[in-house]
């Protein structure tokens, strides 16, 4: 391609000089040998020429390429912040929902340890307006399955007014009380029992 | 089961040939049902006469009188007599009193005789049953019946029945079911089982948690707590038919039980913010709230007149029973002994409370008499009935009182338990896959 284009060029200087030449061919033939040499030196000029512009959409190509790769860069950079910053968010709420509040033996108060974790809860909430979310009171195997489920409810209760005394809108805040019915350790000792004391959250 | 239409009309055609026994029952000196110390009398069952003598005649005498000796020693009331120390061939031995040597019986230790005779024709069976005084050598009951051979069981709880209400003046419990809940399909779902465990069908199939089964005083409605819809509610559903109602307010809708004699019940509600007991119709319409203290309330039992109620409460920092009266509000603490104390229920005949009491973190069943209470004088004091086995919970007496239903873990997994109203004849219900909890016993169903 490139080839042919130096060629087309070339005749395009070739043929007007032709012309020329032969126009005036009649009253000067001591100059018929010039043209010859002006011809060659049009061909080398053109050869040049094209060298230059061949060198110049190089060029321009490599600027662009790189250009283009500082972007590729840029967006690169700047996705992997919002992914970590996605992360960061995804982590915070896995952390909301991962993390229980644990309660005494036949118990609805919280403990000061357990109001730590109901602040940061609630800071989230307040970072994460749109988030609804579902309080789950849990209890220990122990006892009626019966008063469990309103200890269970107690639990729940107690989370959700901590939250709203906080700032937190009641309207965000759904309890449910499982009771018994729902260990996460199904295992019969003191330390199935006090992780099974519990309210958990779940982000709606 | 047969299929037959006329089924229940078939069913047990009675024929009384012995009313000269009525004028007797007044007396009841057979068994005291209220004494705590219960001699069990020794009764002999033997095999039943085969009439015609056919294979299918013996092959039944052998299922019958053995049915109707474990259907008896059920109750607690008799000890059965091993029948290798019986002194007749039941098959050539008369089975009417003119043929019956009462000697024959007196010498292995029988105060009582059941004999049977039961002919067969086809699919139908007839069956001769009678009780005996072996002293006084005199007939007590006598009955006759005719029905379907797949009803044979039914044609012996029927003359259990009577034998018990010829014995203790109550009709007993042949007539009453099991209601209990259990994790054999992976769910907890409510089951329905004779009273004696026998043929124990599945009620509910949410395919969730269900709980809390409670029958209505004519036994036509059940309520239950399931989370069929993610939370705790509770359902009322007509036994028979296909309807009934749902109370799905906020929070926790738990614990029914049923008014005696009124489509009315009683149940846990939290939809306030906390759990208080209220008054609803059958429909699930508030009719009253009952308790209105801070905390836990819950568990409520009616007392047969209806003019009481127990529940639990943890108003006073931990679990007790407490006794309202329901017209004037007025409310008494009952239980003070230990820290825990739920699950009342109330004798059918209004005189004791049997509750689950957890002492260093055993739960056992214990009872507590409750007469001439919010009379000004106290409760009469507790009597533990379950002992080192095991965590016992939720009892429930028998319709006529005499029996006590509960779970227990005595064996490793929950299931349901049976024992007699002072504690003895402690024995497993059923053996079923799963663990059973949460038993209640029915009413008497008189529409069989």
């Amino acid at each position: 391609m490139r080839k042919n284009s130096w060629m087309c060029l070339a005749l395009l200087l070739v043929i007007p000089t032709l012309l020329f030449n032969i126009s005036c061919s009649c009253g000067k033939k001591t100059v018929i040998s010039e043209p010859s040499l002006i011809q060659g030196a049009d061909d080398e000029a053109a050869r040049l020429d094209a060298e230059n512009a061949q060198k110049e959409a190089l060029a321009k190509e490599a600027e662009l390429a790189r250009r283009r790769a500082i972007e590729e860069q840029r967006l690169q950079e700047q996705l992997a912040e919002e992914e970590a910053a996605g992360r960061k968010i995804m982590a915070a709420r896995s952390l909301f929902e991962k993390e229980d509040i644990h309660f005494e033996f036949d118990k609805s108060t919280l403990m000061p340890s357990e109001q730590e974790i109901l602040r940061r809860k609630a800071q989230w909430l307040r970072n994460n307006t749109d988030a609804k979310v579902i309080i789950e009171g849990h209890c220990d195997e122990r006892g009626t399955n019966e008063y469990n489920l309103a200890l269970g409810d107690r639990r729940s209760e107690s989370a959700k007014a901590f939250l709203v005394d906080l700032g937190i809108a009641t309207s965000r805040l759904t309890t449910v009380s499982y009771g018994e019915e729902r260990p996460l350790d199904p295992a019969h000792n003191e330390e199935a029992w006090a992780k099974n004391r519990r309210a958990s959250f779940i982000v709606e | 089961m047969t299929g037959f239409p006329i089924k229940i009309s078939w069913l047990v055609i009675v024929l009384s040939f012995c009313f000269q026994v009525g004028f007797c029952r007044a007396e009841y000196d057979y068994i005291d049902i209220s004494n705590p110390f219960l001699r069990k009398i020794p009764i002999a069952v033997p095999f039943f006469k085969a009439i015609s003598g056919s294979e299918t005649e013996l092959q039944l005498s052998g299922k019958a009188s053995g049915l109707l000796s474990e259907t008896l020693e059920f109750t607690g009331y008799f000890k059965i007599l091993d029948r290798n120390a019986f002194l007749v061939n039941p098959q050539q031995a008369g089975i009417i009193a003119a043929n019956i040597n009462f000697q024959n019986w007196t010498a292995i230790g029988a105060e009582l005789l059941v004999t049977g005779g039961l002919l067969t024709k086809g699919e139908i069976i007839e069956m001769e049953l009678r009780l005996f005084d072996t002293f006084k050598g005199r007939l007590l009951v006598g009955k006759r019946y005719k029905g379907w051979i797949n009803d044979q069981r039914k044609i012996i709880r029927r003359f259990c029945s009577e034998v018990i209400y010829y014995l203790t003046g109550d009709r007993g419990i042949f007539d009453s079911k099991i209601a209990f809940v259990s994790t054999g399909t992976g769910n907890k779902e409510i089951y329905i089982s004779e009273f004696d465990g026998y043929n124990p069908e599945q009620f509910t199939h949410t395919k969730s948690i269900t709980l809390s089964p409670a029958w209505s005083s004519d036994a036509c409605w059940m309520a239950y707590t399931s989370y069929l819809n993610g939370k705790p509610d509770l359902y009322i559903k007509n036994l028979k038919e296909k309807r009934g109602t749902v109370i799905a307010k906020p929070g926790i809708n738990i614990t029914p039980a049923w008014f005696p004699g009124k489509f009315a019940l009683a149940a846990t509600l939290s939809f306030s913010g906390d759990p208080e007991i209220y008054l609803l119709t059958g429909n699930g319409k508030i009719i009253k709230r009952l308790t209105d203290r801070w905390g836990i309330d819950v568990s409520p039992v009616w007392s047969p007149d209806g003019k009481k109620m127990a529940f639990v409460s943890n108003r006073s920092g931990n679990p007790q029973i407490y006794i309202m009266d329901v017209e004037t509000g007025r409310t008494e603490r009952l239980t003070f002994q230990g820290h825990y104390n739920t699950t009342p229920s109330w004798s059918p005949k209004g005189n004791k409370i049997a509750y689950c009491s957890a002492e260093s973190g055993r739960f056992n069943i214990y009872v507590m008499g409750v007469d001439g209470l919010m009379l000004g004088g106290n409760n009469n004091g507790s009597v533990q009935l379950t002992h080192n086995a095991g965590d016992n919970e939720s009892p429930t007496w028998s319709p006529d009182g005499s029996l006590i239903a509960f779970s227990s873990t005595r064996e490793g997994p929950s299931r349901i338990y049976i024992m007699t109203a002072y504690g003895m004849d402690q024995r497993r219900l059923f053996d079923l896959p799963g663990e059973q909890t949460n038993p209640k016993w029915s009413p008497r169903m008189f529409n069989d």
